[in-house]
């Protein structure tokens, strides 16, 4: 059966040890879209992307309630190995965090080998994929043994995007990917969002609501851990059904 | 303007205190290091380094037999030591939440205060009157006192590796273990070979707890349940010895030793130099 839709998310609470942090959050992602997430800092934005792949749990006294299915399977159902689902989809984390021992070359493998992967040829054919679809290539196709940390923040950046599509995700999860970097590596991200989306279903955390405008098809507004309001960018913008929304996005607060 | 003047003299008081007191730190090991390099290098020759233990009135001989005899031990001690060291390191930096971990890094810190000759004494008792002096009984000891050290800097250095890191790992869907072993080890191997070589050159020197489980022997390696020769003891037994050829065998004995700790900390470091 066909559903346009790759998240289902149903009354998904999230807390740190006794603190709330998300609360009875539903709502469905649509496939090759880009969703942005925006809100005032400590919303839970971040902790809601994290909730999409069994992240937010590997942080001691995390806690999660709810359903989401993601292909229509409950992730958080007991039978599923987190490993597995964190594996469908890739993450982009606020700082670059290219791993630091390891070559562009081997930073980009890492999620095949780390994986028992080792066939050479394959690994090549991955990487070069990889490094062009996250608009990388032409600037390191010499430079594959250097460190990946020897790179700009901004082509840090897209090394990490380019690890993460290296395990050929079907989403990708991008949690405040620019706000690190200045706007003329931001732009080149964007781009790269956009044409991700022809093929991903892409989730983006952003405090940036021009970025949010820019980037994504739909947009959802979270304040204090509540979903306030959800619906195709556009209308979020132009015409928010709610009081909250279109004070925040109008910037009277944030 | 004057503030500045009275800023510049305070600042140039405390540079000269800060000289004085590095001075003060490496004299006394340049002196030791010289007296050991100058008195230790004349009496190495193929003798020294080849023969056995020399018996009272003997001239010549050499330490070649307790050469042997740290080796074994050292290497042995570190088999139990390093591994059991390691892993403890790991289960404190990367499960720490534990209340079994709190309590484990406390009794850890307390061990690595222990006294020597109290761990010697430990390992007399358990294996000594069991099976007699022994290179097993001197390795269980060495290796008690390995532990507390390199789990110390093990949990360290892997607590250094950010956790931005082990995150992007786990978010490829890579096994917490695996992230553990090949991403997070291998931003840490450098504080961690650091500390086994820590461990390794203190016990190599280790002489009270040789000496109650290890017991005293001039002859080469005889089995691991039999007693065996040591540098560092060498130094202990030779020193205080009325003739003066042992005197000088433990002077070499203490050149080799300090060579030998030397020569494994340069090892190290060529082999964990950065690759970037």
């Amino acid at each position: 059966m066909f559903s346009p839709y790759k998240f289902k998310i149903e009354n998904l609470n999230a807390w740190f040890g006794s603190k709330h942090v998300l609360k009875n959050i539903s709502m469905k992602i649509k496939e090759k879209a880009v969703t942005a997430v925006i809100g005032p800092s400590g919303c839970g934005k971040t902790t809601f992307i994290r909730c999409l792949n069994r992240m937010h749990e590997i942080v001691p006294g995390a806690k999660v309630s709810g359903k989401v299915f993601f292909n229509g399977i409950d992730i958080y159902n007991e039978d599923v190995d987190p490993v597995q689902i964190r594996r469908k989809m890739g993450m982009v984390f606020q700082k670059p965090n290219p791993f630091p021992m390891m070559s562009i070359y081997d930073n980009v493998a890492a999620g095949l080998k780390l994986n028992g992967i080792g066939d050479k040829e394959k690994l090549n054919s991955v990487v070069e994929r990889s490094l062009k679809l996250a608009i990388l290539w032409d600037e390191v196709k010499d430079d594959l043994n250097k460190s990946g940390a020897s790179l700009s923040g901004g082509q840090q950046q897209r090394l990490c995007i380019a690890r993460a599509l290296a395990v050929e995700p079907e989403v990708m999860l991008m949690d405040e990917p620019c706000s690190a970097l200045d706007p003329i590596a931001t732009a080149k991200i964007e781009t790269l969002i956009r044409m991700l989306a022809e093929d991903y279903t892409v989730v983006i955390v952003t405090h940036n609501m021009q970025q949010a405008a820019r980037v994504s098809d739909f947009t959802a507004f979270l304040y204090f851990g509540e979903l306030i309001e959800f619906g195709p960018t556009k209308e979020i913008f132009e015409n928010p059904k709610s009081e909250l929304t279109e004070k925040y996005i109008t910037g009277e607060f944030g | 303007m004057a503030s500045y003047k009275i800023r510049k003299i305070k600042d140039r008081i405390m540079r000269i205190f800060i000289w004085l007191a590095l001075l003060m730190a490496l004299i006394p090991l340049f002196s030791i290091l010289g007296e050991v390099v100058l008195r230790g290098a004349s009496s190495i020759n193929v003798n020294f380094l080849t023969q056995p233990t020399p018996t009272v009135g003997e001239a010549g001989g050499g330490v070649a037999n307790a050469m042997q005899g740290t080796l074994f031990v050292v290497g042995l001690a570190s088999l139990i030591g390093v591994p059991i060291g390691l892993m403890s390191g790991i289960f404190l930096s990367e499960y720490s939440e534990t209340k079994l971990s709190l309590a484990a890094r406390l009794f850890n810190d307390v061990l690595n205060g222990f006294p020597s000759i109290v761990i010697g004494i430990f390992g007399y008792t358990i294996i000594v009157l069991s099976i007699g002096f022994s290179v097993i009984a001197a390795a269980f000891a060495l290796a008690i006192i390995m532990i507390p050290i390199v789990t110390r800097t093990t949990e360290e250095a892997l607590k250094l590796v950010p956790a931005t890191v082990r995150e992007a790992a786990i978010a490829l869907g890579v096994p917490r273990w695996k992230t553990i072993v090949s991403v997070v080890f291998s931003g840490a191997k450098k504080g961690i070979a650091t500390g086994i070589l820590l461990s390794l050159a203190r016990i190599a020197g280790e002489s009270a707890p040789v000496l109650v489980t290890m017991g005293y022997w001039r002859w080469w390696f005889a089995g691991l349940d039999k007693p065996m020769a040591n540098l560092a003891l060498n130094i202990y037994i030779f020193a205080i010895s009325p003739f003066e050829n042992w005197k000088a065998l433990a002077w070499g004995s203490a050149f080799v030793l300090v060579a030998l700790t030397l020569g494994i900390s340069i090892i190290v470091r060529i082999f964990t130099r950065e690759r970037y």
